[in-house]
C-alpha cells in the first residue's frame, strides 16, 4: 500500500480538534430537519430510537411488574395483551431494526470509508422521516385502541376478531420497513461504489461486511413484509379474503409470508451487531483480528441462510414433515457461521493486551449473552423439543438472550465506542463500567429463570400463573428492575458527558479503521481528501500519545498532510 | 437546503463523488438495488396468485372470463409502445437532442395516462356488475360474460339442461368439467331452478348457491384488484417521476455527462412494464 514516510524530526500530528464541526457548523431548526448530513441525520436517528427504546422498556417494566405475583395485580388480561404486544412492536420495529445500521451505521459507515456521504444523502433522509412517519403511526395506534394481537399479526385474529388499531400499526410498520429498505439500499451502494483508494474487498473493515450482509437482507425480505402488511390491510378493510379460512384464504401464508420476512430480519437485527463486536474486539485487544475472512464471510453466509429458515417458526403450525424436516437442519448450518465468528472473537482475545474499557465490557457481555441465546436455539430447532418448547418462556428468553443480551450489548458497546466520535466528548469511564456490569447482571437475572419456567411449562403470553412459576417471575422481574437501573445510569453518564465531559481526542481507543483519522467530532465534509485505506486492524500503526491523551499514527505511518 | 452539495460548474454533481461517471455508476447500482425491491415486492402477489390458483384452478379459468381481454390487450400495446419511447427518451438525452427529449418523454407520459383511462373503464364496468373486491363483492346477473357480445370466452348460466348443450357448443368452457367445486355449483343451480325459479339469476348471486362455491370468487378479485391496483400505483408514480423529468428536461438539466436521472426513470418504467405483461397473460389469459 502506498505510504509516505516522513522524517522522524518533523513529526505531523493529526489535529484533533476542530472549530467548526458537523454539530456548530450550522445552526437552527432547519438545519437539522433538512441536513443532508450522515452524521446529523444519524444523530436524529439515535434521538429517536433511544426514546423508542425507552417507551419499549416502560412496556417491558409493566409486564414483569404485572407479573411478579399471581393474580392480576394492576392491569386486566386485554390490557396485558396490549402491553406485550406494544412492548414487541415498538421494540423490534422502531429500535432493534434500525438501531445499529441507521443510527451508528449511518454516522459511522461513510466516515469508515473515508467517504464525505452516504451515496445518496437525500434518499438517506427520506429513510429517516419514513421512520418517523412509522412512529408517529404507532403513537396513533396507541392512542387510539391500542394493538393487541402481538407483534406478528397472525391472521385471522388481526384482520377478522380484533378491534383494536391494527391498520394504523400495520400501515406504520409499512413505513418503516421501506425505511430500513431505503437504508440498506443507500449502505450497499455506497460500500461498492465510495470506498477510498487502497480498501479492497479484503480491506474492508468488518463493521462494513456487517452492514454489507445487513443491507442484502433489507433489500430482499423487507419488502416481502411490505406486500405481507398490505394485504393485511387489504384484508382488515376489504375483506379480500386471502388470509382468512372464513372466506376461503389460508391464514398459514400469512405466517409464510411474515416469516419469510421476519426471520432475515432476526439477523437484520443480530449482524450489525455482530459486526460493531468485531471492530470493539479487535480494538480492545489490541490486536489484528483473527480470521479476517472468515469473520466477513460469514457474515454474507449467515445474510444468505437466513432466508432459507423461515419455516421453523412454524413447525407445528400444519407443515409438513418434510417440510419441517428440511428447515430444521437448514437452521443448524446457521450455527456455524455464528460460532465461527464467536471463536475468531475469543482467538483474537488470546494473548491480546485486553482493555477492560466501556464497550469492550459490553462486547465480552455480548459474546457470552450471544453464545447462550444460540445455544438455546438449537434447543428450538430439534423438532422433538421444540413441540414441547414451542410458545413457551423457553422461546421468550432465547430471543431475548439473542436480541437484548445480543442486539442491545453490541448497541450499547458501539454507542460507548463511537461516542467520542459522534458528540467529541469522553464520558465517565468509572460510571459507565459500573452501568455495564449491572445491566450484565440484571439481564441475566431477568432472563435465565424464563429458561428454566419456560422448560417446566410456562406459556407465553398468559396474563396470569400458578404459584408454582411465582419464584422465577419474582427472580425476573427484580432482573429487570436491576437492568433498568443499569440503563438509567448508562443514560446518566453519556448525557452528562454532553455537558462536563472532556474533549474527546480523534483516536482515543487505538483503532485503526479510518473514522479514528478525522477529528473528533468530525467536521462537515469528513475528510479533505479522501484518505489512503491501508489493512484496517493493523495496530501497531497508532501508537499513544500523552499530550493528546489519544492515539496518533505512530511515526513512519503519518501521512503528510491531514 | 443547509448544505451546499454541488460542485460550481457542474451544478448536478454532488459534492461526494469524484466525478460525473461515479456519480452516475452509483445511481445506476442504487436504481438495480431499488429494482430487486420491487420484484420481492411484487412477489408475494404473485406468490399468493400461485398458491391459490393451485388450490382453486376452477375459479381462476372462471373469474377470469370477466375480465376484457381486448382492454387488457390494448393496455399491453400501450405499455410496450411507453418502453420503446422512454428507451427513446434515454438515447435523445445521452445525445444531448432535447426536443427528442422532450417529445419522447411526453409520450410515454400520455401512454401511462392512456393506460391508466383504459384501467379506469375496465374498473368501473368492473364496479357497475359489483365485481368488487373483498366483502361488497355482489356480482351481478351477466358479470362473468355477455352474450349478446358474442365473446368466446362467455359462459352463460343456464338451466342444466341447456348447459349440456352450451358445453357441446363451447368446449372451451372450462368451467363445466365436472369437478367438485363445480358438481355442486351445478347441483345447487338445479335446486335454485326447482324450488324458486330463478332462471334468470347468476349462479354467484343465487341464494341457494352456497357460501364456500360463492367466496372462492371473492377471491380472484381480492388477487386481481391488488395485483392491478398495486400495478396502477406504480404507474401513477412513474407519471409522477416522469413529469418532473420532463420539466427539468424543459429546463435543459440533461447533457451527454448528466443524464442519469433519465436512465433510472427509463429501468423504473422498463420494470413497471415488465410486471403488466407477466399480469397479463396471468389474469386475463387463463382460457
Amino acid at each position: 500500500m502506498t505510504q509516505v514516510d516522513i522524517p522522524v524530526e518533523s513529526p505531523v500530528r493529526p489535529v484533533q480538534h476542530l472549530d467548526k464541526n458537523f454539530i456548530n457548523h450550522s445552526k437552527g431548526f432547519l438545519s437539522w430537519a433538512l441536513t443532508l448530513d450522515h452524521k446529523r441525520i444519524g444523530l436524529m436517528y439515535l434521538v429517536g430510537i433511544s426514546l423508542s427504546f425507552f417507551l419499549g422498556g416502560l412496556f417491558a417494566l409493566a409486564i414483569r411488574l404485572e407479573l411478579f405475583s399471581p393474580g392480576m395485580q394492576f392491569m386486566d388480561a386485554a390490557t396485558y395483551n396490549q402491553v406485550f404486544t406494544l412492548h414487541g412492536a415498538v421494540m423490534v420495529f422502531l429500535f432493534i431494526i434500525p438501531g445499529i445500521p441507521a443510527a451508528l451505521g449511518n454516522v459511522v459507515l461513510p466516515l469508515m470509508l473515508g467517504a464525505k456521504d452516504v451515496a445518496f444523502p437525500r434518499l438517506n433522509l427520506c429513510s429517516y422521516y419514513l421512520w418517523l412517519s412509522g412512529a408517529a403511526f404507532f403513537i396513533w395506534t396507541l392512542f387510539s385502541n391500542g394493538l393487541d394481537t402481538g407483534w406478528t399479526f397472525y391472521t385471522p385474529y388481526s384482520t377478522s376478531y380484533t378491534d383494536t388499531s391494527v391498520i394504523q400499526a400495520t400501515a406504520g410498520v409499512f413505513m418503516l420497513g421501506f425505511s430500513s429498505i431505503f437504508t440498506g439500499l443507500n449502505f450497499l451502494v455506497t460500500i461498492h461504489k465510495m470506498r477510498p483508494p487502497g480498501m479492497t474487498w479484503h480491506k474492508l473493515p468488518l463493521f462494513l461486511w456487517g452492514m454489507y450482509g445487513t443491507a442484502i437482507m433489507q433489500l430482499l425480505a423487507t419488502p416481502v413484509l411490505g406486500i405481507t402488511l398490505l394485504l393485511l390491510i387489504m384484508e382488515t378493510t376489504l375483506g379480500i379474503g386471502i388470509f382468512d379460512p372464513q372466506k376461503g384464504g389460508d391464514p398459514v401464508l400469512y405466517q409464510h409470508f411474515f416469516w419469510f420476512y421476519s426471520h432475515p430480519a432476526v439477523y437484520i437485527m443480530i449482524l450489525p451487531a455482530m459486526a460493531v463486536v468485531s471492530e470493539i474486539i479487535a480494538a480492545f485487544s489490541r490486536k489484528h483480528i483473527f480470521g479476517y475472512r472468515m469473520i466477513a464471510y460469514s457474515s454474507v453466509s449467515i445474510a444468505l441462510l437466513s432466508f432459507l429458515v423461515w419455516g421453523h417458526h412454524m413447525f407445528v403450525s400444519s407443515e409438513s414433515t418434510l417440510a419441517t424436516l428440511i428447515f430444521s437442519a437448514i437452521t443448524f448450518t446457521i450455527a456455524i457461521p455464528s460460532a465461527i465468528k464467536v471463536f475468531n472473537w475469543l482467538a483474537t482475545l488470546y494473548k491480546g493486551s485486553v482493555q477492560l474499557d466501556t464497550p469492550m465490557l459490553y462486547a465480552l457481555g455480548f459474546m457470552w449473552l450471544f453464545t447462550i441465546g444460540g445455544l438455546t436455539g438449537l434447543f428450538l430447532a430439534v423438532l422433538s423439543t421444540d413441540v414441547v418448547l414451542h410458545d413457551t418462556y423457553f422461546v421468550v428468553a432465547h430471543f431475548h438472550y439473542v436480541m437484548v443480551g445480543g442486539t442491545l450489548f453490541a448497541f450499547l458497546g458501539g454507542l460507548h465506542y463511537w461516542w467520542p466520535k459522534m458528540t467529541g466528548k469522553m464520558y465517565s469511564e468509572t460510571s459507565g463500567r459500573i452501568a455495564a456490569v449491572t445491566a450484565f447482571i440484571g439481564f441475566n437475572l431477568a432472563f435465565f429463570p424464563q429458561f428454566i419456567m419456560g422448560s417446566r411449562g410456562m406459556p407465553r403470553r398468559y396474563a396470569d400463573y400458578t404459584a408454582d412459576f411465582e419464584l422465577y417471575h419474582r427472580l425476573s422481574t427484580t432482573g429487570t428492575l436491576i437492568l433498568g437501573v443499569g440503563l438509567a445510569l448508562l443514560a446518566y453518564t453519556l448525557l452528562r458527558s454532553l455537558f462536563g465531559g472532556k474533549k474527546a481526542p480523534a483516536n482515543p481507543w487505538g483503532s485503526a479503521t479510518i473514522e479514528w483519522e478525522c477529528p473528533s467530532p468530525p467536521p462537515h465534509h469528513n475528510f479533505d481528501h479522501p484518505p489512503l485505506a491501508t489493512d484496517p486492524y493493523d495496530m501497531e500503526r497508532v501508537e499513544w500519545d500523552e499530550e493528546v491523551q489519544g492515539y496518533v499514527p505512530a511515526v513512519g505511518h503519518r501521512p503528510t498532510a491531514h | 437546503m443547509s448544505d451546499a452539495h454541488g460542485h460550481g460548474d457542474k451544478p448536478f454533481l454532488a459534492h461526494h463523488f469524484e466525478d460525473e461517471d461515479h456519480q452516475f455508476d452509483s445511481g445506476k447500482l442504487g436504481i438495480w438495488a431499488f429494482l430487486v425491491t420491487e420484484i420481492l415486492f411484487f412477489s408475494g402477489l404473485f406468490c399468493a396468485y400461485v398458491i391459490y390458483r393451485a388450490m382453486h384452478p376452477e375459479v381462476f379459468t372462471f373469474a377470469s372470463n370477466a375480465l376484457d381481454t381486448q382492454m387488457g390487450a390494448i393496455n399491453t400495446g400501450v405499455l410496450i409502445f411507453s418502453s420503446l419511447t422512454a428507451a427513446w427518451a434515454v438515447r435523445n438525452a445521452q445525445l444531448g437532442q432535447k426536443t427528442g427529449l422532450i417529445v419522447n418523454l411526453s409520450i410515454t407520459i400520455l401512454c401511462a395516462f392512456g393506460f391508466m383511462g383504459i384501467k379506469y373503464l375496465e374498473y368501473s364496468h368492473k364496479f357497475h356488475l359489483g365485481l368488487f373486491p373483498g366483502d361488497k363483492y355482489e356480482a351481478k346477473e351477466g358479470a362473468y360474460g355477455d352474450e349478446s357480445k358474442g365473446n368466446a370466452n362467455t359462459v352463460a348460466f343456464t338451466s342444466p339442461e341447456e348447459e349440456e348443450s352450451a358445453e357441446e357448443t363451447e368446449p372451451g368452457v372450462a368451467f363445466s368439467r365436472g369437478d367438485t367445486a363445480e358438481a355442486e355449483l351445478a347441483e345447487q343451480e338445479a335446486h335454485g331452478d326447482d324450488g324458486h325459479g330463478h332462471e334468470e339469476l347468476a349462479p354467484w348471486n343465487d341464494p341457494n348457491v352456497p357460501e364456500a362455491t360463492k367466496r372462492k370468487l371473492k377471491i380472484f378479485f381480492g388477487i386481481y384488484f391488488c395485483m392491478t391496483g398495486l400495478h396502477g400505483i406504480h404507474v401513477l408514480i412513474g407519471i409522477l417521476v416522469l413529469g418532473w423529468l420532463l420539466t427539468r428536461a424543459i429546463r435543459g438539466h440533461f447533457t451527454p455527462t448528466y443524464y442519469g436521472p433519465i436512465d433510472f426513470a427509463a429501468l423504473y418504467w422498463h420494470l413497471v412494464d415488465l410486471i403488466w405483461i407477466y399480469l397479463f397473460p396471468l389474469l386475463y389469459l387463463i382460457n
